[in-house]
Parts: structure tokens; sequence; C-alpha cells
């Protein structure tokens, strides 16, 4: 029995426990970690685009005062970073990602060897210094440049540039459908390459611990268990010789879980020196030679009836992943998951997609909150908008017919989808921006010759990925279930542990809300350790939205466990039967009797300082631990977004006047943590449907260096967000709650581009292409100029 | 105490003033003001996020006005008054300052690596505007960048505080003198 209703931390907007630290100064970031000795390191770069190293010569950074060290790929001597499926050589093609590159360069920025100094003004100093010599290759900058015929290979083992090719599902008949449908139509989309940018740049802090014999990596990454595995295989070291420790973390987002060159090589410069070294990345090579996301091109057509039913999918998707496949996801994890769930919420008969994941000379990729989902969402919700203009039917309406209403719901992607609020949220996001007035102030708005439109995405997104969701993708790791451990000590205070890991979503708070809950515990008493690969059994941290609808289902059923272990120990005090007692805040307390109540505190000294005191059959101590898989195909939230723009004539800018979300994500531990992520979501991806873009020159030079032409929106840009929230409880987690991290990023980029076209409807111009620049607005809000005649 | 052993020689004494309190300093001249307050000072409260002027994750409040930690060399910071993030909390107690407590309250922050600028910019921006409005707290607030909050709640937590504070003006409870 679990604490009564009234007195549940979860569905609370409980204060957060992280807090305090962090707006103190107080937080420890990776950079704030200092130790005697540390010395710094930074990393001459590759600065063309593709190239054989002819030479390496590190003589002279030497020699610049403050160096103490340099690195080539041949003094390091270590292993490849080597990111794996298991698929047919036909589906995929393995390419190794050396630490530091060894012959070949194959992009702007690709690291060549590091310098170690006494202070990173001096490891600067020394990247001055070095001097490399290249046999330069043609680089191969964009999709067609990959495919043609005559492309130069950016990796010699994969022809035709392409690491990913499959053909993942093909209804029979499709094409006949497509011939006899009375209404097809097609989208051309391609959508800007874009960086994830937490806040704080990517980094690390190795040394060699002699008293543990343990290689401490101190960095921010998503996933320390993977960076570990990485770390002593590249390094030849028993994984127990490793210990990744994740301190707090600046934002993630997604390029945080693919282990980075850098912080292996920092850590075996570590190891190699016997004296601690740290890096930091600076924000041009985050912007340009970090982990970039998103540059994807769809052509995608749709069958419909004349009721605006859709028949039938045709897609083919194909992902620049630029140099190489990251690790652990590879670079399978765009066109894979686009193939998988591009059907999105809709009762799509027929389905038939080609996916591939492409190579070229430029910074690799890795996931980016959403991975892709932004991306098919958009092209699904553009196809809808068309059908619905081709047939005179409202765009609300033609969706209405389409969405999935009745659940479990097995799709043509063999995929089951759990109940949610497809059309509820429709209805209801649609009912807001009525009621608010939206329709009629855009009616006189056109009468007067402005331009606003209304848009929508209608979306739902796989969150609870279990080790089915990954094995089906053919991951060589396998993600999915999670740890937990609760103890209560002496004290009766509790610690839980987790695999996954907060950078930001407030784990710290929400997970102590469940464990607190399940025990009886005041919240203060409950402490979470996450992020160090000692403290934590095994872990797969977070991403995918997973870390509550999984992580926190194993943090319930631990402290479930723990809780059940209390109430034996307090039975057999009273000499009753466990099922007699319940827990109760404070303590456990008898059924028949709800005045008598054993504390936490009590049990706790009875469980290790008196344990003479126990019956046989329990053992001394309190600790309990769980595993929790999501076994069938995953939970999906969903959510439909509402967005009222206005396109300014002159400027040709997209001003966003009003946007709605309506989400469900199942049980919400904590409201205003999900709000939070909607948020923050929504304006990434406003950023990606109107701002951000990093575009290569001919040659492979990065556009995007600096903050001065990577336009990451500010508070100007990003509107206010109404949240509504629905609930259809999560049947397959422990809490209830499906996933609330990405929505926000995957439905805004889909309800702008649509408003935009709404707002655009007079012109006959439609956009179909993301970053929506004010170029392309103002070229078409601009009849082009009448023919001079003299 | 600095560790001097293998600079070059090419260092100076700088004498700064951060948070009330009189550091002493020897250091390059080429070291930016960040640089010094996080890892000579050891105040890493302030943080950096581009180096280049445009994030202010770096955001310290010199001679009362907001400034860029990164853009100044610790050397022009000479003589003057420099307050950090560490400042703003009850240094007996921990009592977070009411401008902290409004970011708690309206989930202001999230991974919080851009709130010691956020926190700095807010202080400098009100101390100079104490009536500004929300439009206005939101055009100061764009000055910063935030990649998780969506910069909405910022705002709001900005102009709660902001508004808490004119009403203990006009009801006279603060005890400093209100403008
Ligand atoms: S670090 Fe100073 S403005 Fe970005
Ligand atoms: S809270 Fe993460 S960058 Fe602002």
């Amino acid at each position: 029995m679990k604490p009564a209703n009234g007195d549940r931390l979860v569905g609370r907007s409980v204060a957060r426990r992280e807090d305090p630290r962090l707006l103190t100064g107080r937080g420890r970031f990776v950079d704030d970690i200092e130790l005697p000795g540390l010395l710094h390191a930074q990393f001459v770069r590759s600065t063309i685009a593709h190239g054989v190293i002819t030479g390496v010569d590190l003589s002279e950074v030497r020699r610049v005062p403050g160096v103490v060290a340099a690195f080539t790929a041949a003094d390091l001597e270590l292993g490849d970073i080597t990111a794996l499926l298991a698929r047919p050589l036909s589906e995929f093609v393995p390419t190794a990602m050396p630490v530091l590159a060894r012959d070949r360069v194959r992009y702007v920025g690709e690291p060549i060897a590091v310098v170690i100094a006494r202070d990173p003004y001096a490891a600067e100093d020394g990247l001055e210094a070095a001097k490399v010599t290249y046999e330069s290759l043609q680089p191969v900058t964009g999709e067609e440049r990959a495919l043609a015929p005559d492309a130069p290979l950016v990796h010699e083992e994969a022809a035709h540039n392409t690491l990913v090719d499959v053909s993942l599902f093909a209804t029979d008949g499709i094409d006949e459908i497509f011939d006899s449908a009375p209404c097809v139509v097609q989208v051309d989309v391609r959508t800007g390459r874009q960086n994830a940018l937490p806040l704080e740049t990517r980094g690390a802090v190795a040394f060699w611990d002699d008293r543990e014999e343990q290689l401490v990596l101190h960095t921010c990454t998503q996933v320390p268990h993977q960076v570990r595995t990485v770390a002593s295989r590249c390094m030849r070291l028993d994984e127990r010789a490793v210990r990744v420790i994740v301190p707090d973390m600046g934002g993630g987002f997604g390029i945080k879980c693919a282990v980075g060159r850098e912080e292996i090589a920092a850590a075996a410069a570590a190891l190699r020196l016997h004296r601690p070294v740290k890096w930091i990345e600076d924000r041009k090579d985050a912007l340009s030679a970090s982990f970039l996301a998103r540059e994807q091109h769809y052509t995608a057509r749709a069958a419909f009836d004349t009721d605006g039913r859709i028949l039938g999918l045709d897609a083919d998707v194909v992902c620049d992943m630029g140099a190489y496949s990251c690790y652990p996801f590879t670079a399978g994890i765009e066109p894979l998951m686009a193939a998988a769930e591009m059907p999105s919420v809709y009762k799509v008969p027929a389905y038939r997609v080609r996916g591939r994941a492409i190579t070229t000379n430029k910074a690799p990729t890795a996931p980016y909150r959403g991975v892709s989902r932004p991306q098919y969402v958009m092209v699904v919700e553009r196809l809808m908008e068309r059908a619905a203009r081709e047939l005179g039917l409202d765009p609300v309406e033609i969706r209405r017919r389409n969405v999935i209403t009745e659940f479990p719901y097995t799709g043509v992607n063999n995929m089951t989808y759990d109940p949610g609020s497809y059309l509820e949220s429709l209805d209801l996001c649609e009912r807001s921006l009525v009621e608010a007035g939206w329709y009629d102030r855009q009616a006189v708005a056109r009468a007067e010759g402005r331009h606003i439109g209304i848009g929508y995405s209608c979306f739902s997104e796989r969150t609870g990925y279990g080790s089915k969701a990954f094995a089906a993708r053919k991951m060589e790791v396998v993600p999915g279930f999670d740890i937990s451990e609760a103890r209560m000590d002496t004290s009766g205070a509790v610690t839980i542990t987790s695999g996954t890991l907060s950078h930001g979503q407030s784990h710290e708070t929400t997970m102590a809300q469940i464990a607190a809950d399940e025990l009886g515990v005041d919240i203060a008493k409950v402490k979470l350790h996450q992020g160090d690969t000692d403290r934590i059994t095994y872990g797969w941290g977070s991403f995918a939205s997973r870390s509550i609808a999984v992580g926190g289902s194993a943090v319930r059923l631990a402290a479930g466990k723990l809780g059940d272990k209390l109430r034996a120990i307090a039975a057999a005090e009273w000499g009753i039967s466990p099922d007699e007692t319940e827990l109760h805040r404070g303590g456990v307390r008898r059924r028949d009797e709800p005045d008598a109540v054993l504390t936490h505190e009590h049990l706790a000294d009875t469980a290790y300082l008196k344990s003479h005191l126990l019956p046989k059959d329990i053992e001394p101590g309190l600790s309990a631990t769980a595993i929790f898989d999501v076994h069938n195909d995953g939970t999906f939230s969903n959510a439909t977004h509402g967005v009222v723009v206005e396109l300014h004539e002159n400027t040709g800018q997209v001003e966003i006047l009003a946007y709605v979300c309506v989400e469900d994500c199942g049980v919400a531990i904590n409201p205003q943590v999900v709000e939070g992520q909607c948020r923050g979501g929504i304006a990434q991806g406003i950023a990606g449907a109107l701002f951000e873009q990093v575009t290569y020159d001919a040659q492979g030079e990065p556009s995007a260096t600096s903050f001065m032409d990577y336009k990451v929106p500010t508070a100007h840009e990003i509107p206010d967000i109404t949240i509504h929230h629905l609930e259809t409880p999560c049947a397959f987690t422990e809490t209830g709650a499906k996933g609330a991290g990405e929505g926000g990023t995957i439905g805004a980029p889909a309800a702008v581009l649509n408003a935009v076209n709404d707002a655009l409807r007079a012109t006959g111009v439609e956009l179909d292409n993301t970053p929506i620049t004010p170029e392309t607005v103002h070229r078409a809000l601009t009849p082009p100029a009448p023919e001079q005649t003299t | 105490m600095t560790d001097t052993a293998g600079l070059g020689d090419d260092v100076q004494l700088l004498t700064l003033d951060v948070n009330g309190t009189s550091y002493e300093v020897i250091t390059e001249p080429r070291r930016t003001l960040v640089d010094v307050l996080r890892h000579d000072l050891r105040l890493t409260g302030t943080h950096v996020g581009c180096e280049h002027g445009i994030c202010g994750a770096c955001t310290v409040i010199v001679d009362g006005a907001p400034a860029r930690a990164c853009l100044m060399f610790a050397a022009q910071a000479e003589g003057a008054r420099i307050t950090t993030v560490e400042s703003l909390a009850d240094a007996e107690t921990g009592e977070l300052s009411d401008l902290q407590k409004s970011f708690t309250e309206h989930h202001g922050l999230q991974c919080g690596f851009c709130t010691p600028g956020f926190l700095m910019l807010a202080e400098g921006f009100l101390a100079e505007r104490p009536d500004a409005t929300r439009g206005e707290i939101k055009e100061a607030v764009a000055a910063n960048l935030c990649r998780c909050t969506g910069y909405q709640t910022i705002v709001e937590a900005i102009d709660a505080c902001a508004t808490a504070r004119r009403g203990h003006c006009a009801r006279g409870t603060e005890e400093t003198p209100c403008n």
C-alpha cells in the first residue's frame, strides 16, 4: 500500500531541488573542476575538408613556452571508435572513426593532434606552431555530389558514399493504389543542418588515480557507461579501470550522447603523462567541428480518396550524416528513425519507404532532440495540408478524418501505438485558437492586406524505447532497460540511483518525487545518484525521452521493493503479516490500528544496528535493486501544436503572434517540469524552422563558426506559449508516464511551416524547406517587377 | 596564493574588487576577466558559453552595469567594483535573494548554465530600470542566450521580482532606499 493520494508528490509542481546550487553559482560543471597540476588540451584540427595527411610536425609546438607535450595518433596508439549495426553490407557499411586522424582527414575541424600545456592560452599558442601538410582531395559537400556516379569517396569502403540504405516497408500493390487514387500530392522537403547547441560546450577532465588503479574521466556526456566502454577499448584497459563521472551539465539535447573523440584523446594524454588533463571545447569548434544533425532531403507523396482519407504514403529519405558514424547510434540514427515511424498519427494503409545515410566531408552528425521526427512530421503534415487544399477541405478536418482513434493500434509499420489523445488534442488546440479570436483576427487582417497564417501539426512520438525497440534497429549495443537501487541508511535517509542522467530535466526532483511517494518519506530525505559509472551498476543515460518513462519506472520499482522490506521488518516486530501493514508518511503503520507507526528511523536502526532482532529470513541492511524494461513497441506521447504567424512584407520576417501546445505525456510527474520541456523544445523547433543552419561552401568550409553566423533565437523571437495538458496514463510504465523531452522540438517546425504557407495562401507560393529565411518569404510576398518597357 | 611557477616573464600584479573583497592576482595581461574570476579566484559561478560576447553566460556587474566578462581583460577591471552571482544569496544564512527565489518559483532555469548570466543581467537592468514593463524586460533578456527554457519563464521570473520590489517600495517595507 502506498501513501494516501492527497499526500502524494507525483503530479505536483514540487520546487526543483537542483535550483539552490545552480542559482548561487555552486553548481559544478566540468570546467569548474580543478585539480593540482592540471594541464590543458587543445586540438590541432584539419583546415581542409578532404585530404591525405602527408606530414604532421609538432617539433615547434613542443618548444612553445608553457607547452608540456604534443601527441599525434601515432604517439597515442589508440584503438578506433567504431559504431556498428548488425545489418548486411548492402544495408550498412561500417566505418571506423580514429580518435585522432591518422592518414586521412574528412572534414574541416577533424582533430589531428593534441597539444597539452600549462594553461589553455599556452595550448592555443602551441596550436599555431603545428605544421600539417596534406594532399588535397576533392571534397564531397552535398547530397547530389555524394551520390553522383563519379563522386570521390569519403570512405573507400562505402560505395556511392552510402553508409545506410534500407527499404524497410513496401506494401504490396502500393503502385496500383497511387495509380488509381483520385488525389495524389507530393512534396520535396529539405531541412538545414543544425547544431543542437547546448550552452555548455563539450569538455572533459581526466586523471589516473593510483590508489583506485583507475582512469577517472569527468565529462559532460549523456551516456557515461558507453563512454567508459569506448575509453577502455580505445586504451585497452579493463572497463573496471575506467570511471566516468558526469558533473552538472549545461544541456545536451542529444549530441552529448555521441562519444566524442576529444574526450578520449584527453583521457589518453592524462594516462600517458600521469598528470590531470582538461579539455574544454571552444564555441568555434562546438559550432563547426562538433556533432551536427538534421540535414535531410525527403521526396514523398501521398494518395488520398475524395473524402480526404489517406490511402498510401511513399517516401525516399536521404540524410547527410557527414564524415563519420557516431558511437553508439551509428549513421543509421536518422534514416532508420524516419523510415520506421513516418506514418505518424495517421491511419496509413499502405506504405513504402527507402532510407539512406550518406557520408560527406562535413562534421559528423549525432542524435539531436527529436531525431528525424521534426522532419518527417513536417513532411507528413505538408502532405496533409496539400491534400486539403487540393480537395477543398479544412486543414484541421482532413487531419480529423485520418488520425488514429482506436487503441491499441498496429500500424502499417508493424508498430503498436498505445492509447493517446490524438483527436482530443487536435480539437482542443483548434478550439483554443478559435476562442482566442485568432480566426476572426486573421479575417480582418487579411482584408487589410496583412499576411496572417494559422498552422497546425499533429504528432505522436515514441518515447519509452525499451530494448525491443532498439533491437529492431539492429544496433550492436542495444539500449533500453534501466537499473535503479534504493538504499536507506541508519538515519532513515534514502539514496536512489538511476542509470539515466539529468542535463537540465530536473531528475533530482522528479525521481525523488517518485521514490518519496513510494516510501512515504519526506522528499528532502531522498537523494539521487546519477552519472557515475562506479556508483551506478549500469545505465544507458538520458536520450529519446526515456528517463522518466523507463528510468523513473525502475526507481519506482526499487523504492517499492525497499518499502516491502521496511514493511516486513515492521510486521516482524509486531508479529503480524506484512499484508497487514502499509507505508505511511513517516514510517510503516498497522492497517488495523492506524495510530501504531514504526518510523523509518526506527526500522533503519533495527535493520543495521540491531540486526540480531531480525527474523532469520530477513537479511540485515536496507537496499533493493530493480530493473525495468519496456517489452512492447514503446509508449507514444502525443501533441498538437497550433501557431499564428504574421509575415512582414518589407523585411520578410516571420513573426509568431501566438503559440498553443496541447500535450499528452501520460502522468506528468511534475507539471512545471513538463511545461519547461515543452517550452524549451518548441524554442528549438522554432529555431530550426526559421533561423539556424550550418551551410558549407564548395571547398567544405562551414559557414557557422561563431554566433555572428549562426543565428540562435533570443527572447525576441520566441513567443509566449500556452500549454494545455491532457493525460492518457501509460499502461506499460510503472509511473504511468510517457516521455516529455522532445515533443516541442518535433511539433514546432511543421506547425510554423504550415502557418507560413497559410499566410502565403493568396500568393500561390508554397514553401517546403527549412529554415524559412526572410529572403524566401520576401520573394514570395513581392510580385515580380513588371517588365520594363521603353 | 597564485601559482606563478611556469608563467612567462610577462606577468602583472592586479588588484580586483570582487563582491566587496579585494583580491591580488598575478597574471598575464592577456587573461580575460572571466578566466581570472573563474580560474584564479575560483569564483566558478560565472560561466563561459562563447568567449565572443554574444551568449551572455559570462555576465557580471561592473560598476553597477552588466558587462560581458569574456570581452574584458582582467586588467581593465582594476579599480572597478565587480559583482558576481556568488554575491546574491545571503552570505551568512545562504538564503536566496528575491530574484533567485523568483527564478526557482517560475522555473526560470533548467540546466542552469545560463542562469548566473541572466541573474546578473537582470540585477543590473532592474537597478537602472526598476519600473520596467514586461515588454522592456523581454527586450533586456534578449541580450543573453538560453537553450533550455524558451525564455518565457525567465521573463516571468524577472517581471514578478520587479513587481514585488515595487510593491515593497510603495509600502515602504524595503530596507534599502527605493528610487
Ligand atoms: S561567454 Fe561572454 S558572452 Fe558568451
Ligand atoms: S537553463 Fe540551460 S541554457 Fe538556460
